[in-house]
């Protein structure tokens, strides 16, 4: 058990991040916490996939021409001396999405405190239930 | 292998990603000019799709590498049957909404002046629609999912209000799904190193064992669920729909769910084989079973709404219930009925929504209760709604009879009994709430009210002839087009699914 969790700590990272990520969106009642809590559950996954393309004792994926020569005639690469550079490519995409998202989000949080006064979900809810329905008195 | 390679594919996604990019400046220097702009655009991908339509039925897929690079290192945009299908439906609904756009949003918004921003969503919403179908790359596919969703949170957004915690709601949610999606995307590139669906395809069969597919596999579904709004992943969906302008509840409704199911099918079959979603991991049975959840909890919720777009919104979860159950029955007939289906509820949610916009637009009403006597004010507007709403209950020679009776027989050649009982059950219950606004709208007001008139005077009182006010003409005839395209495409349903449907059949299904 200990094993598997040291030798799989970035999985067990990303789950626990994950899980608090979930634990904020589902139990806060504030907006902005929900927000934060939903961008803790996008990174630990983006985190995850980083770190999918991490190799032990590998060096960046820059190929060095002269030294690679040098060593043997022929053109192959030792793939295992480098990281793999594509999860960060791809992740770099991913973090572009989630900045937008956030900006979105953020842009409506605005909004909802400009139109409702209030940040906290059950204030919005009752507020909402009152102009739905004009005949249960608003607080 | 002799590839069909052309440009297309990466035409009918950069024509409106591009129209999107100049349309602000084009707005700052002149606004009348953004609407005409935005529809040439929207009609340069319908006639696209048309000749993508022309040249796939011809010759096979179409594909398209981007910038040179070959597959699978390359990303590569695809066009096949099933894409032509999405392609086609896409450019109809979203070219239709955005001639109704004009009159309906000039109302809705806020300030007068958000008219370039909300038409330079509009084009990004669609280039993202494009996108998730021609797109043949898994992590490609992400990016375009989440343009979608981003655009869309915003165009919901716009309603303002009520409005704005639901697109929260909305955002919250979706970005769950769409990081269970890129989740799984990991899982599988780093079990295969690839991200090409065909190449996927030809590498998973012998990672099939490999926990990292299957749990690939599972969040993949998930991702995809709360996307598409599958019971009870549904939450984000009646709030998003029925406060959202009404253009915007007519597009969302018919394309973004639209394209998660199309998505999941791609998955589920196409990239996995058949055999690993319904022996190896038997997911689809468990979606067929919440399909048929969806469809009856959905129903039920939507008889006990009062507001007009709430139930539409209702209806629309038991509707991917239907899409859902089809597909799952993993035979010929149900996968048929499944995509049939999610062809006629995009095209028959988009008219309903359509209608329920015009009302508000005209008389500001949306209680269900309120609509008495509708059809004698808006003629045209009533007789759309009802056409399409005998489609939803399934009475022929309409579209939604057809994909039922294909659903009932794949149903019946999987030997799935219950789901048979469920499809009726559901049907009937869809009577129950569409006859119940029908009836409110073909009502004439003279009994409650010459009841009351007799009660006080005696004498009954002449009520005067209720105005005819119908929708504007941009408003109404593309209502009128989507109510006939219903009744088209029931009395063409066999050259539909002869032409486009059949050859999407995976070779392994039962027929």
């Amino acid at each position: 058990m200990i094993d598997f969790a040291i030798g799989h700590f970035n999985v067990v990272a990303y789950v626990v991040l994950m899980m608090l990520g979930f634990y904020a969106m589902t139990a806060k009642t504030n907006l902005v916490k929900k927000l934060v809590g939903m961008n803790i559950f996008q990174w630990s996954i983006t985190l995850f996939i980083v770190s999918l393309g991490a190799k032990r004792g590998a060096t960046i994926p820059i190929i060095l021409r002269d030294a690679d020569h040098a060593s043997s005639d022929a053109t192959v690469l030792e793939a295992a001396l480098y990281v793999n550079p594509l999860p960060h490519v791809l992740m770099l995409t991913a973090i572009v999405v989630g900045v937008a998202t956030t900006g979105v989000a953020l842009a409506l949080l605005l909004r909802i405190h400009k139109q409702h006064g209030t940040l906290e979900e059950d204030e919005l809810l009752e507020k909402i239930r009152s102009s739905r329905n004009p005949l249960v008195p608003s607080r | 292998m002799n590839i069909h390679q052309s440009a297309l594919p990466i035409l009918i996604v950069a024509a409106p990603l591009f129209t999107s990019f100049v349309l602000p400046v084009l707005g700052w220097w002149k606004r009348a000019a953004v609407f005409p702009v935005t529809l040439a655009a929207l009609a340069f991908c319908g006639g696209a799709s048309i000749v993508a339509a022309r040249e796939v039925l011809a010759t096979g897929p179409i594909h398209y590498f981007l910038g040179g690079w070959a597959p699978p290192w390359g990303i590569e945009f695809r066009i096949d049957h099933l894409g032509v299908v999405m392609l086609l439906l896409l450019s109809f609904i979203t070219f239709l909404v955005g001639i109704y756009s004009k009159r309906s949003i000039a109302r809705e918004l806020p300030e007068p002046d958000q008219e370039v921003p909300f038409y330079t969503v509009y084009l990004l919403l669609v280039s993202g629609l494009m996108g998730i179908v021609v797109t043949a790359d898994m992590f490609n596919l992400y990016v375009f999912l989440e343009i979608t969703s981003l655009s869309s949170y915003a165009l919901i957004a716009v309603g303002g209000g009520v409005a704005v915690v639901s697109a929260f709601r909305y955002v919250i949610l979706g970005t769950v799904g769409a990081a269970f999606y890129l989740l799984a995307v990991g899982y599988l590139y780093s079990v295969t190193g690839s991200l090409n669906m065909a190449d996927l395809a030809t590498i998973l069969p012998d990672l099939y064992d490999s926990n990292a597919v299957r749990v690939g596999f599972a969040c993949m579904v998930i991702g995809l669920s709360i996307k598409m709004a599958l019971f009870p992943m549904h939450a984000w969906l009646p709030g998003a729909y029925s406060d959202a302008p009404s253009a915007v509840s007519a597009l969302l409704a018919a394309t973004t769910t639209k394209v998660a199911a199309y998505a999941l099918v791609r998955v589920v079959f196409f990239v996995f084989e058949p055999r690993f979603s319904v022996e190896i991991i038997p997911v689809t049975a468990l979606l067929s079973w919440m399909g048929a959840i969806a469809m009856i909890v959905g129903s039920t919720m939507a008889i006990a709404q009062s507001d007009l777009k709430r139930m539409l919104a209702y209806s629309s979860v038991a509707q991917i219930g239907y899409i859902v159950l089809g597909v799952s029955l993993a035979n010929a007939m149900g996968l048929t009925a499944g995509l049939f289906h999610l062809i006629n509820h995009s095209v028959m949610k988009a008219c309903l929504f359509l209608v329920a916009g015009s009302i508000v637009y005209r008389t500001g009403l949306r209680k269900i209760h309120e609509l008495r006597n509708l059809s004698a004010k808006m003629p045209w507007t009533a007789a759309a709604f009802s056409v399409v709403a005998f489609s939803m209950i399934g009475i022929p020679p309409t579209a939604g009879f057809f994909s039922k009776l294909y659903l009932i027989l794949g149903a019946i050649n999987a030997e799935q009994w219950v789901f048979v009982g469920v499809i009726l059950l559901s049907s009937i219950l869809a009577l129950a709430y569409f006859v119940n606004v029908i009836r409110y709208m073909y009502l004439s007001p003279d009994k409650a009210e010459t009841g009351t008139a007799t009660t006080t005077g005696g004498q009954p009182v002449a009520i005067p002839e209720p105005q005819r006010d119908e929708a504007p003409v941009s408003m109404l005839v593309p209502m009128l087009i989507l109510a006939v395209s219903v009744v088209l495409l029931g009395l063409f349903n066999g050259e539909i699914v002869s032409r486009f449907l059949d050859p999407v059949v995976p070779a392994s299904f039962s027929r």
